[in-house]
């Protein structure tokens, strides 16, 4: 066993432990970024001019109209900023535009005294533009050969040869939608300047340390004279991972240039009109099985909706492209991959990264392929999953195989799914209008950066005289629970009680050059730093105390009489790590993570509404660092999975109206995420026991993402139910997301299947068998 | 008959305008405030963090805080609302409480107790907001101890983390409130009555008047003042789409809207009655709204909004018209000149237009009876809690000796404005109740109406919704539908 992975006898690390912040959080006193503004004075508001075109060049930009709205102070424009002009990392994003790039891109922004002044004041700047043809499908994007960034490939083996093997093979179309994050709170930056020119800016972000960057660059100054703090965010998800910093830089550029404090909190219409989400994909492929079901060959092209500009759209492909093959061994593989260039807001990153792009792929293949090869879709799924030994399409050697059985195994047996399925059938045979389907499907997700650098984390801990620790370090809570991890671990490697170590806020000037809070990985990395910085007090501390067992106060007392460095600077990188991302092989992962969900459905066959009757669950966090935060981790994936797969529609105006572009589903009544309406009747979570894993902080797996993609269950039980109005071997194309109106539809071609077609299975519309055995 | 009437007249005094939050005063006149600024802004402006913006349209429950109203005579209740939704000065000489009003860190209230341990908070944004909603419940007076937590109480909040598992399990495990309990003990005594107001500022202005006569001279005068009863609507133009107009009169208190009759003949409703009064005065016996209530919008929006209102707006998709359509609803009208009958199926003429007048509010709805014998609402919407309406159709249909002796179909989202389906009703009227006959009704009734595709839902779906809503009626009725 690892040092790292080594846990203690009776740790702190593996109790269930509520939220830090819980009692803060429940009686109104937490504090999120938007709630200083109050207690600042003199703040200055601000609001954007947003463009009314998906596509446009800014001919003219007149202010003046502005200045005349009582209130206003100061409009926002390219001519203000001192250093460089971009919001990002790549030089693609123009923190003022020239031209409009989507339907309501900030072309400047307008500081004012009062929030009213400031939105009179937007709507008093007059720009002129000149409208330009908008690209605002992947469709679209692909018919105009509209793409951005580099284009991988993923392969390994002769995938025409497999395919020439393949008994049966398949061609087909699998798109999907993409994801709004819906934070409960928007973007919010509040930026100041201290006596000596110094920007302190508070920001809701997940990567401070960028953010940090970014303010820099856009002002002219250099990191050390900017300070970035994040108290806590009122949710992440990937979203505020990048697109915090032009907002975060646009608020310090107006405190410098007012001397003022600068608040700038999006409306909600603000932030979903302007604010990047999960990429949509457009996949095309062709597969073939071997008579038994088992993959023979997978050969697709995978084309996400890159919106107009790059942000994280390749390494989320990259993603996308190490996370088609999901749990399965496919011996001849080729997966390219490419970004489009659309109008729209630039997608970024969520939960997931890509991952449940690219695993959607492939789940959605074996659903609609299942009922063509005859035969079961968990017999299917089964038979399919990874031996130890084998290697993914890109190179890495899966050595945990027995843990996805394992799983798998646990869930067929204490969802009793042997029996279960034999009741839905007999429901089903003896129900008109009402059909289930019972589905289970596994995940396995790569833990670590795919970009390497990432993957490595600092920590500050300080042991003060009284024998209390503050710990600072670079990750950012937003709800995940880290804070809560960290405390454990930093109690659990000086060997205190809970109560005497407290968090302070991540901030820039604490620990610097941090890594985004992403990937999951915040409690691998992060819990490595702090365990490496409390382990070198506690190793001077054990050098003061002797062996004489002195209480934990008495002992601290004595090392500083004894002057003994009482605080300590803790460092951890991942080791092992091995990939090249331009020819895209090698071991990008420290490890995988695990789970396999059963859920069961039901389908209202007049409507083509559903209700989730039941749920299970058992996923891999390793020996859990904190169990109570991680089964809230895999519940509240799992719902946010079923969110993207079922029910959140995002939908642009494609028409070629004046409107062409403009995001149709803007506000909370118009865009719908799970309610307790679409919480699981019934839902049991269990961890994987006999989890141990090797080489991460006390034994633990990370957790944020994987447990998303079990909601995969969900969308092929919807499959199975909407087959089960059609004769059998129907082969159900299912749209992503499954709403109702999508389900209604995917049941009613099922129910339209002709009675004497039963039991010869015949492809699907979509889906064209290329050859038989 | 029964009646009541929720608010009495007496005890509207005039004083400097303010409410208390937590149990301290809030001046209503202080600087910067209008008569458009929200309790949300006002709460948020006085460094209370509680309460938050998470939408700004009464969609994610994030600003839900709690307000005394009336209840038994001499009593009151803890009703939650949505904070962004209501402006400030309607509250005017209010009780209001927020999270923070409710426990402390170091003594939690037991709702918060409950959340803080099961893990029912992540990120926290949300917290506060369910934490109300789920306080009012917990003080829902509920004499039968089978009566347990309603969790559609909590069908107006959001959350974006936690899956809803562990608010669930929080709040079906919470006791009944300890009678020492302060807020439980505050519902032994009266909610404070309305109090008339006139607040002006920023070229604004809000007036609370006092009585039904003072608020339709007022709407007579100014052609440009807008009604304010939920806020649920009026909320959302003033919060997301800027609308600031001078004029706003509230008309939600007034006691001449606020009376319910049960009568032999009719039943009438008063249209300032929130629907949440409604469903509990009416308590279920018009079976076509007791439907209908648990599926429009959210515990907290049902809370505000009232049937006034949502006909006053005639928006074609508010869920409340076509169920009163089938009902064959009229309305009582009421202006300075008088007041007149409209039936409903003659009220709407246009998108969002209607015939009522300048001046004239809806002062009540009658529903006549006896009511029909076959009924049922399908709303068709993506997601089960507080969403709306893609397309919804409510049957008041009499199927008397296997036949069809009379047919009333009230339809929404199909159309510019709420529509009778008449040429449905025709189809069915005199036709046996069978699967055949009834097909052939179905197959017109997806010709109804002239429905749009746009991002709920596209025209063909309507139209399949609209046909298969009464083949689902016939195979429910007929023992078909499993």
């Amino acid at each position: 066993m690892s040092q790292l992975s080594r846990r203690p006898e009776h740790a702190v690390v593996g109790q269930a432990l509520r939220h830090e912040s819980a009692a803060l959080h429940v009686t109104g006193r937490a504090l999120y970024t938007d709630d200083l503004t109050p207690r600042t004075k003199d703040v200055l508001h601000a609001w954007p001019v947003q463009a009314p075109h998906a596509h446009a060049s800014v001919l003219a930009l007149r202010t003046g109209p502005a200045h005349d709205v009582p209130g206003v102070v100061r409009v926002l424009t390219a001519d203000d900023v001192p250093g460089v002009n971009d919001a990002g990392t790549k030089g693609d994003e123009p923190l003022f535009p020239s031209e409009v790039c989507f339907y309501g891109h900030a072309v400047a922004w307008v500081l004012g005294e009062t929030l009213e002044a400031t939105r009179l004041g937007a709507a008093a700047v007059e720009v002129d533009y000149e409208p330009l043809p908008a690209l605002v499908s992947v469709a679209d994007a692909i018919a105009a050969d509209s793409f951005q960034g580099a284009r991988p490939t993923v392969a390994r083996g002769d995938v025409e040869a497999g395919l020439a093997r393949a008994a049966h093979t398949f061609s087909g179309t699998t798109e999907m939608a993409g994801q709004e994050h819906f934070y409960l709170e928007t973007h919010a930056s509040l930026a100041t300047v201290e006596d000596d020119g110094r920007i302190f800016v508070q920001c809701s972000t997940q990567h401070p340390s960028e953010t940090q960057e970014i303010v820099a660059h856009v002002l002219g100054l250099h990191s050390h004279e900017v300070t970035v703090q994040c108290l806590r965010m009122g949710g992440g998800f990937g979203g505020k991972e990048m697109q915090p910093h032009g907002y975060a830089a646009i608020a310090a550029l107006g405190a410098r240039l007012t001397g003022r404090p600068v608040r700038l909190r999006l409306n909600r219409t603000q932030d979903l009109t302007m604010s990047g989400k999960r990429h949509g994909f457009h996949a095309t492929w062709r597969v073939g099985f071997a008579e038994d079901g088992r993959l023979e060959a997978l050969e697709a092209t995978l084309t996400s909706d890159g919106g107009w500009g790059l942000d994280l759209s390749e390494p989320v492909l990259a993603r996308a492209l190490c996370h088609v093959d999901n749990a399965y061994w496919i011996p001849d593989v080729r997966l390219t991959g490419r970004v489009s260039r659309t109008h729209k807001t630039s997608q970024t990153a969520f939960r997931g990264f890509g991952g449940p792009q690219g695993m959607l792929v492939l789940e959605d293949i074996l659903g609609r392929c299942a009922p063509l090869l005859g035969i079961e879709p968990h017999e299917l799924r089964r038979r399919n999953l990874y031996e130890n030994g084998q290697h993914t399409p890109y190179g890495q050697v899966i050595t945990q195989a027995d843990r996805l059985v394992r799983a798998w195994d646990q869930v067929t047996e204490s969802a009793e799914l042997e029996r279960r399925r034999a009741e839905v059938a007999r429901f089903n045979s003896t129900h008109e209008h009402v059909r289930r389907g019972l589905a289970i499907t596994p995940v396995k997700f790569g833990i670590s950066f795919n970009f390497t650098a990432f993957n490595q984390a600092g920590a500050l801990v300080h042991v003060y005289k009284d024998g209390s620790v503050l710990v600072n370090h670079g990750g950012t809570e937003m709800g995940q629970g880290l804070h809560t991890k960290m405390l454990q671990v930093a109690a659990t490697s000086l060997g205190v009680p809970l109560e005497r170590v407290r968090l302070a806020p991540t901030r820039t000037d604490k620990v610097p050059n941090t890594s985004a809070t992403a990937a999951s990985s915040g409690a691998d990395l992060n819990g490595g730093a702090v365990k490496h910085a409390c382990e070198q007090i506690r190793q001077r501390l054990d050098a003061v105390d002797a062996g004489r067992g002195l209480p934990w106060e008495e002992l601290v007392r004595t090392a500083y009489l004894e002057r003994v460095q009482l605080f300590a600077a803790g460092y951890y990188r991942t080791e092992g790590l091995d990939w090249d991302p331009s020819v895209m092989r090698g071991s990008p992962f420290k490890y995988f993570a695990h789970g396999v969900a059963a859920t069961e459905v039901e389908v209202d066959g007049f409507t083509g509404a559903y209700r989730t009757r039941r749920v299970d669950i058992v996923h891999d966090v390793g020996d859990s660092l904190s169990p109570l935060v991680d089964l809230g981790q895999i519940e509240g994936g799992f719902v946010q999975g079923c969110g993207w797969l079922t029910l959140e529609d995002l939908r642009w105006d494609e028409s070629d109206g004046e409107h062409r572009g403009r995001l149709l589903t803007r506000s909370a009544s118009t865009y719908k995420l799970p309610s307790l309406s679409e919480l699981p009747e019934e839902l049991h979570v269990a961890l994987l026991e006999r989890a141990h894993e090797e080489g991460a902080v006390y034994g633990s797996k990370a957790v944020g993402e994987p447990p998303l993609m079990l909601a995969f269950s969900m969308r092929e039980a919807l499959r199975q139910a909407c087959a089960a109005f059609g004769p059998a071997g129907t082969s159900v194309d299912l749209a992503s997301p499954a709403t109702p109106e999508a389900v209604y539809w995917a049941l009613d071609a099922a129910r339209s299947a002709a009675p004497e077609r039963s039991g010869s299975p015949e492809p699907g519309a979509a889906l064209v068998e290329l050859s038989e055995a | 008959m029964t009646t009541t009437s929720h608010d009495a007249r007496q005890g509207q005094t005039e004083a400097a305008p303010g409410l208390t939050v937590n149990g301290s005063p809030v001046d209503l006149e202080a600087d910067g405030l209008t008569p458009h600024t929200t309790l949300l802004d006002l709460l948020r402006s006085r460094g209370l963090t509680g309460a938050k913006e998470g939408c700004a349209e009464g969609e994610c429950g994030a600003c839900a805080v709690l307000v005394a109203r009336p209840s038994d005579p001499g009593h009151s209740e803890w009703v939650a609302l949505n904070a962004c939704l209501v402006p400030a000065a309607a509250l005017d000489g209010q009780e209001v409480v927020t999270a923070e009003g409710l426990g402390t860190p170091d003594q939690l209230h037991p709702v918060q107790q409950a959340l803080a341990d099961r893990g029912g908070s992540q990120c926290g944004y949300c917290t506060p907001g369910f934490v109300c909603a789920m306080a009012a419940e917990y003080y829902r007076p509920r004499p039968d101890p089978a009566d347990g937590f309603d969790l559609h109480a909590l069908s107006g909040n959001l959350c974006r983390c936690t899956g809803y598992r562990p608010i669930r399990d929080a709040a079906e495990a919470l006791g009944r409130p300890a009678p020492a309990d302060p807020l439980a003990e505050r519902r032994a005594t009266p909610a404070p009555g309305p109090r008339h107001t006139d607040l002006r500022a920023a070229g604004a202005r809000l007036v609370r008047p006092t009585d039904l006569a003072e608020a339709t001279g007022l709407l007579g005068e100014h052609p440009d003042a807008v009604v304010l009863a939920g806020s649920t609507d009026l909320g959302v133009e003033v919060t997301l789409r800027g609308a600031r107009p001078p004029l706003v009169v509230a008309v939600d208190r007034l006691p001449e809207l606020r009376a319910l009759e049960i009568g032999d003949d009719q039943i009438t409703v008063g249209a300032a009655l929130t629907l949440t009064e409604v469903e509990r005065g009416l308590a279920g016996r018009v079976p076509l709204l007791a439907e209908l209530f648990p599926q429009f919008a959210s515990r907290l929006i049902r809370n505000a909004a009232t049937l006034g209102g949502n006909l006053g707006t005639a928006s074609p998709i508010g869920d409340a018209a076509p169920v009163l359509l089938a009902l064959d609803a009229s309305l009582v009208l009421a202006g300075p000149a008088g007041e007149r009958v409209v039936p409903l199926a003659d009220y709407f003429t246009g998108y969002r237009t209607t015939v009522r007048a300048a001046g004239e509010l809806i002062r009540e709805v009658r529903v006549p009876r006896p009511l029909a014998t076959t009924t049922a609402f399908h709303k068709i919407a993506k997601r089960r809690f507080d969403d709306i309406s893609s397309v919804a159709v409510a049957f008041a249909l009499d199927v008397v000796d296997g036949s069809v002796a009379r047919a009333r179909i009230g339809l929404g989202g199909v159309a510019a404005t709420p529509v009778r389906a008449l040429a449905t009703e025709r189809a069915l009227e005199g036709m046996p109740w069978t699967r055949e006959s009834v097909s052939a009704a179905a197959r017109v009734l997806a010709g109804e109406g002239t429905p749009m595709s746009d991002h709920r839902a596209s025209e063909r779906y309507r139209r399949a919704m609209l046909e298969q809503s009464l083949l689902k009626l016939h195979a429910t009725t007929s023992g078909e539908a499993r």
